[in-house]
């Protein structure tokens, strides 16, 4: 009984629910391999948004995307990094393996030119990946820079505040970061193929192991302090 | 040898017409004695009952909105070295015959352009575009294709041998003889080129001069003709007036192209590329607007000059109509040739280019930048922003932030678990900004990493950068 039912699921049209879509294999591995296997196609995907949502920054989320934008430093493919929040620090970023020469970085004085940046960016198909900081998203310009992405064939990610995640989004992955002792807890919100119900442990450190913070708790977050000064 | 003459019988009318692409009725007047006549209209003027050689207050009084330039020669000069700039990119050897023709050698180069058909198409279609009507012949001798181009008749003769009987047809008025020359030609009853052939060669000599027997000589290839070829000036500067002011972009553009496509036909007769061009808008009673478009490597090719040029126009606020362009490119540069690619894997860096260029009208320079390691031991000191990294030095393998913030923010050191450190960093006494810093790697709360240093000389705490 059990072998006729094995056969039928052995037919390539047939997917279960329980796994992952094998997507077009059109993607950039994360250099993480438990993450790698929690995506579909085994990276970060090519041609689409991927979100990720933060309550604070500061804990590790470009050193999360850092393995594929230094892989994509070693083809002749440009990177773009739309209005950052902070100064991207050549030293630290050329130690990691980004190749400086393809690394655009692009400050537009206003939301909206920070929007048009970003959709051609991604619409160009010089850049691979187009890293962007924006504010006040709405659907349709999420929708514009999902096209952008998919006729350029790039990688967009878009940083976005934790709060996010309760609106809806039109990113094929969505990813919600929160610190652990040695890195990160990957929350997947959304892929292509499925729920994923536990998070995804990425180990950052994987050279030192880091004991944790053992201090009496401080009164004010320095990251909250910081925050409040960008918004001022 | 075979030679393709080009006429352009408007000539003296398109310079001041084809600026537009609505068809006003305009007409060139010339003075001729001490009353201007009509020289030239065009097809809305002749619509409204314009003749040619009807005194210009005549015209005027035909049609109300009539458009009334003087004749410019010098203006007509200026096009048709223009269009033998243009013209270049097709053969280098090209030839004036002013004032309204160019004489092209193309024997040489109908291989590169895959037959006669298909460069005679090339170049009609560029014509079109860049709106000069134009009749058009080729024959084995310069002077014969030119007779047969002014006498519209557009035939391809491969042939010496035919060209006697091709040419026979046409009237002698079109030979460059004096006006008495052509009236006792009449009168003997030599009409056209064939009576004059069959006219006896030693009295015609006699008769009528030695000028007119080598004029016919040199058309049929029996005297050799000795042209000069046009020479490409050192930078380009081409001036077009529009029939009426103009208001929008869009007219703006419509000639701008115009003038783009002799750029773009300049640029490849040289092999070369502008980093940058200039279109200057004339106003009446303002002044000039200056609209500059740079390039991220020199361009040669009008969709990108023209793209370019439209958001620079949309980016810009014209104060006053427009009565005139002027498209300069002085700094030109060799273009490096590039081989055709067998596999066609090389990257989209040409489309790289073209998105830097956009975000920098759009965005202005400043905003648009790569960033570089500097070596400096200070933090704030060892990145810099450029406009295209070329170098790279090799940073130091210390742990470092990926992001600095641009100024240090105070912060109170019990909020925070150090983690490794500390490095002292003591530099820059010479020059006014001198650090004594102890720099740790700190653990915030929420567990963000931070790059933190206390001021030796304060003993105050500071952020630094984000480990993010």
């Amino acid at each position: 009984m059990n072998t006729s039912l094995d056969l039928v699921l052995q037919h390539p049209g047939i997917w279960r629910g329980d796994r992952l879509a094998q997507m077009g294999g059109d993607t950039l591995p994360t250099g993480f391999a438990e993450l790698d296997e929690q995506l579909p196609g085994g990276g970060w995907p090519r041609g689409a948004l991927t979100e990720i949502l933060l309550e604070r920054e500061g804990i590790g989320e470009l050193r999360l995307l850092l393995p594929a934008l230094a892989r994509v430093s070693t083809t002749s493919e440009w990177q773009a990094w739309v209005s950052p929040p902070h100064v991207p620090y050549a030293p630290a970023l050329s130690v990691a393996g980004v190749n400086l020469k393809q690394l655009l970085v692009v400050q537009p004085r206003s939301s909206a030119d920070a929007w048009w940046t970003a959709e051609q960016a991604l619409r160009s198909g010089a850049c691979r990946a187009v890293l962007a900081w924006l504010d006040m998203p709405d659907e349709k310009r999420m929708r514009r820079l999902q096209l952008g992405a998919e006729s350029g064939r790039a990688w967009g990610v878009l940083f976005r505040s934790a709060s996010a995640a309760q609106q809806r989004s039109t990113a094929a992955l969505r990813l919600r970061l929160d610190a652990t002792a040695n890195g990160l807890a990957v929350h997947i919100l959304k892929r292509r193929g499925g729920y994923v119900g536990k998070p995804v442990m990425v180990n950052l450190h994987q050279t030192k192991g880091i004991r944790r913070a053992c201090s009496a708790a401080p009164s004010l977050s320095v990251v909250q302090s910081l925050r409040e000064a960008s918004h001022r | 040898m075979f030679w393709l003459a080009i006429h352009f019988p408007s000539l003296p009318l398109e310079i001041f017409s084809r600026g537009s692409a609505e068809p006003e009725p305009i007409a060139v007047v010339e003075k001729q004695g001490n009353r201007s006549r009509v020289q030239a209209c065009n097809e809305a003027a002749s619509a409204c009952g314009l003749r040619i050689g009807m005194p210009a207050s005549a015209a005027q009084a035909l049609a109300a909105n009539l458009i009334v330039r003087m004749r410019d020669i010098e203006a007509e000069l200026e096009s048709l070295a223009g269009l033998a700039a243009w013209a270049g990119q097709f053969t280098p050897a090209v030839s004036l015959q002013p004032p309204d023709g160019l004489l092209m050698e193309i024997g040489s180069c109908l291989r590169l352009h895959r037959g006669l058909n298909n460069l005679k198409r090339k170049i009609s279609s560029g014509l079109n575009e860049m709106g000069y009507t134009f009749t058009h012949a080729c024959a084995p001798t310069p002077y014969a294709a030119w007779l047969m181009a002014v006498a519209g008749k557009e035939v391809a003769i491969r042939e010496t041998a035919q060209l006697e009987k091709v040419l026979g047809d046409l009237p002698v008025r079109l030979l460059d003889q004096s006006q008495d020359i052509l009236a006792s030609l009449e009168m003997v009853g030599a009409h056209s080129l064939g009576d004059c052939l069959r006219l006896p060669r030693a009295g015609m000599a006699k008769r009528f001069g030695q000028s007119l027997l080598d004029e016919l000589d040199r058309a049929l290839g029996r005297l050799p003709e000795a042209r000069i070829w046009f020479v490409p000036p050192p930078s380009f500067e081409r001036r077009l007036e529009f029939p009426s002011q103009v208001h929008e972009a869009e007219a703006l553009l419509f000639a701008s192209r115009r003038l783009l496509m002799e750029l773009e036909g300049y640029l490849n007769l040289l092999q070369a590329g502008v980093q940058e061009f200039e279109l200057v808008c004339c106003h009446e009673h303002a002044a000039d607007t200056v609209l500059k478009v740079g390039f991220a490597e020199p361009a040669d090719a009008l969709e990108h000059m023209l793209l370019l040029l439209r958001e620079t126009l949309a980016r810009t606020r014209l104060l006053a109509p427009v009565y005139a362009i002027v498209l300069r490119a002085s700094r030109l540069q060799a273009m490096e040739l590039s081989n055709l690619d067998l596999f066609h894997d090389s990257a989209a860096t040409g489309d790289g280019n073209l998105l830097l260029e956009r975000l920098r009208i759009r965005l202005g320079n400043e905003a648009v930048f790569s960033i570089a390691p500097a070596s400096d031991h200070r933090p704030e000191l060892a990145w810099r922003q450029c406009e295209t990294t070329k170098e790279t030095s090799s940073p130091s393998k210390l742990q470092r932030p990926l992001w600095l913030l641009p100024k240090p923010m105070p912060c109170r050191k019990d909020s925070l678990a150090l983690k490794s450190g500390p490095e002292r960093i003591e530099s820059g006494w010479w020059d006014g900004k001198d650090v004594e810093r102890d720099y740790y790697v700190a653990q915030g709360r929420n567990g963000s990493r931070l790059w933190v240093f206390r001021e030796r000389s304060s003993g105050a705490w500071f952020v630094h950068g984000l480990f993010a």
